[in-house]
């Protein structure tokens, strides 16, 4: 744990912890009304369907009312998740993840492979053009070799690999 | 002395050289899992799981099984060059390890590291031959409440057993248990908690949790630490080794006791992170030189690495003989088996004896095998952790992206490894443990399936868990697994208390 000092903003980490808590109770109310839906009894061939869920449920919902509560009656403590500039630096390697994520229904994998590891290189590492082509373009090259020809499994592809043939 | 008979018979299944071969392949890619930030045993497999679809599933687990060993190993390679730890239960080895490494003292810590990490698996190997035939031929009688009191036990000693908020652990094992009951019921054959959604059909896979939760989550973990790799060369040549393993012996007990600690935490689901740490905790109080741990002693390095791999080892042991996983790379192995058609569980010894056999003496080769690579391969290895995030950062993350998609061939896996991803970063930090959350996807049908069939035959009372001896004596033990912390307080204050 580092020295604290004033510079230093963020979440809480006590702000955080009531946050999941409530996340995961909402999470257990859902599969309350999932389970209540189906039936929680005792039907024709024994318990119903939601039978097992509806108790998990009601456990997932105490064990969070009683970590909610540890979280507010816990000394306040100014400890922080995690500094806004870490946070910023998780948010700049999510968001182009989800945009890779987003894009190989439409462009395949291996487009969307190169272009993220592209980015990655460019953005946050700064390398050269020449080492960025070779890199981002070489890994998903390699992953063709290996997944397609050697071991037989298709992955996503887009309109340029049909265009190639493949 | 049947079973030296077929354990034989798997040798000779092992080294056929394809078997040989990929077996090769399984420990270097597992070091280079156990090696990279955000990749290690369970996900490393779970991802690489696809590629053993077109193969034998002796083969496939063979190879599987290998690449664990090779990230049990290519931990210890982060800890002591980098003060990284590559996995959660090589932390503790980087206490004296990377102590060694500064004094220039690399080579002899890493040949400590892997050698110690082969006697522990050695050990548990020994342990899993002599006892695993007999604990699958004892569970071939359980009905449904022994089966559902075995996955009870399982799921009593995580709450019991984890440094987590015991409550934290309930809760994120019940999101397990949730996420599994989602999709078809396998016992009415009815819809549950789909919603609606098409793409929730057919449940939430456990691989598409691993690879998100420990896999991307991990990944996020490392960039928001902001890692920088900074380390000390890897010396390590033949005269550093004998010369260190000639010092070895003089730390047998030790060893035993790392052993010993490793395969009862391996066994009960406790797993290999909290045995290094348990290992080393002893080791500095009952050592002689225990003042000087942390400073570069070898006896804490010893220590740690037997431990987690005797407790990574002898998770296998109740995956084998009865379908419940020690481990989350357990259960990943577990999912493995029913993806290629076999029934894990004490049956697998009587119906698939070539298969199990095979895995058993692949843990003895694979180890010897796993030692040669690693300590001959070791600069290779770390020359792959000087090659800068933003390079195998993006790599990572397609690797996790191509594993979460073939396993169904499904581009929506990909968008909940994403989501899985993010729930696993915040959870983690939040102090909620990730593995039972995992294993109850895994055991979550079969746990309800054994609970609603037991209801059944007693007509919904659940007496029926305390009917006979067997059944009443594991509940026993689960309810005092569950309630360990607090029956050790109560110890505790009890010798406390003055004599009246």
């Amino acid at each position: 744990m580092p020295v604290k000092s004033q510079v230093e903003r963020g979440p809480t980490q006590r702000s955080v912890e009531i946050g999941v808590a409530v996340c995961t109770a909402a999470f257990a109310l859902i599969v309350l009304g999932g389970s209540i839906q189906v039936g929680v009894g005792w039907g024709a061939e024994g318990p119903k369907a939601g039978f097992f869920p509806f108790y998990v449920a009601l456990l997932i919902l105490a064990s969070s009312i009683i970590n909610l509560g540890g979280a507010l009656s816990g000394p306040r403590s100014n400890r922080l998740f995690a500094e806004w500039g870490h946070l910023g630096q998780v948010i700049s390697l999510l968001v182009p993840t989800a945009f890779y994520v987003a894009l190989i229904p439409w462009i395949g994998i291996y487009v969307a492979s190169a272009m993220l590891i592209a980015v990655f290189m460019k953005w946050l590492g700064d390398y050269g053009w020449g080492m960025v082509a070779a890199i981002s373009i070489g890994v998903p090259l390699v992953t063709f070799v290996i997944f397609e020809r050697w071991f037989l499994v298709p992955l996503p592809k887009g309109p340029i690999e049909e265009y190639l043939g493949f | 002395m049947e079973e030296i008979g077929n354990l034989f018979h798997g040798f000779a299944v092992v080294i056929q050289p394809f078997n040989l071969l990929v077996m090769l392949v399984g420990i270097l890619l597992g070091v280079i899992i156990g090696v990279l930030p955000g990749l290690g045993g369970a996900n490393g497999v779970a991802i690489l799981l696809p590629l053993t679809f077109s193969m034998s599933p002796t083969s496939a687990i063979i190879m599987l099984s290998c690449i664990y060993w090779g990230a049990l190993f290519g931990g210890a390679i982060t800890s002591v060059l980098f003060n990284i730890p590559g996995e959660p239960w090589s932390v503790a080895t980087t206490f004296d390890g990377h102590p060694m490494a500064r004094q220039g003292r690399a080579g002899e810590a890493l040949t400590a590291a892997f050698t110690s990490s082969f006697v522990g698996a050695l050990f548990a190997v020994i342990l899993i031959t002599l006892l695993a035939p007999l604990v699958a031929k004892f569970a071939l009688q359980f009905g449904p409440p022994e089966k559902f009191g075995v996955y009870f036990l399982a799921f009593c000693s995580f709450v019991g057993m984890s440094k987590e908020p015991a409550f934290k652990t309930v809760g994120s094992m019940m999101i397990g248990f949730a996420l599994a009951a989602v999709g078809l019921d396998t016992v009415t054959g009815q819809l549950r908690l789909t919603f609606g959604f098409t793409e929730l059909l057919n449940g939430f896979d456990f691989l598409i949790a691993v690879i998100g939760l420990f896999g991307i989550g991990e990944i996020l973990l490392t960039i928001e630490e902001g890692l920088a790799f900074k380390g000390g060369s890897a010396g390590i040549n033949p005269a550093v080794v004998f010369k260190t393993w000639r010092e070895l012996p003089q730390y047998w007990l030790t060893s035993l006791r790392s052993c010993v600690i490793g395969c009862w935490m391996g066994i009960s689901p406790a797993g290999a992170t909290p045995a290094s740490f348990m290992s080393y905790g002893i080791a500095k109080r009952v050592s002689r030189h225990g003042d000087r741990f942390g400073l570069g002693e070898i006896e804490g390095v010893v220590a740690p690495e037997t431990a987690a791999h005797a407790a990574g080892t002898s998770a296998l042991l109740p995956m084998l003989s009865l379908g419940v996983p020690g481990s989350p790379t357990a259960a990943v192995l577990l999912g493995g088996l029913l993806i290629w058609g076999l029934q894990p569980g004490p049956l697998l010894f009587v119906e698939q004896k070539e298969f199990v056999w095979g895995l058993i003496a692949s843990m003895y080769l694979g180890n010897i095998v796993g030692l040669l690579v690693v300590l001959t391969c070791v600069p290779l290895f770390a020359a792959i952790l000087r090659i800068p995030f933003s390079i195998i950062g993006p790599i990572i993350l397609v690797f996790c992206a191509i594993g979460a998609y073939s396993v169904h061939n499904s581009t929506f896996d990909v968008v909940l490894m994403l989501v899985f991803g993010l729930v696993g970063y915040v959870l983690k930090k939040c102090n909620y443990p990730l593995a039972p959350l995992v294993l109850a996807i895994v055991l979550g049908d079969k746990a309800e399936e054994a609970f609603r069939q037991s209801l059944l035959s007693s007509q919904g009372s659940l007496g029926i868990f305390f009917s006979n001896g067997l059944i009443a004596s594991i509940m026993a033990l689960s309810f005092i697994a569950l309630f360990w912390p607090m029956i050790q307080n109560a110890f505790v204050i009890f010798r406390r208390r003055p004599a009246l």
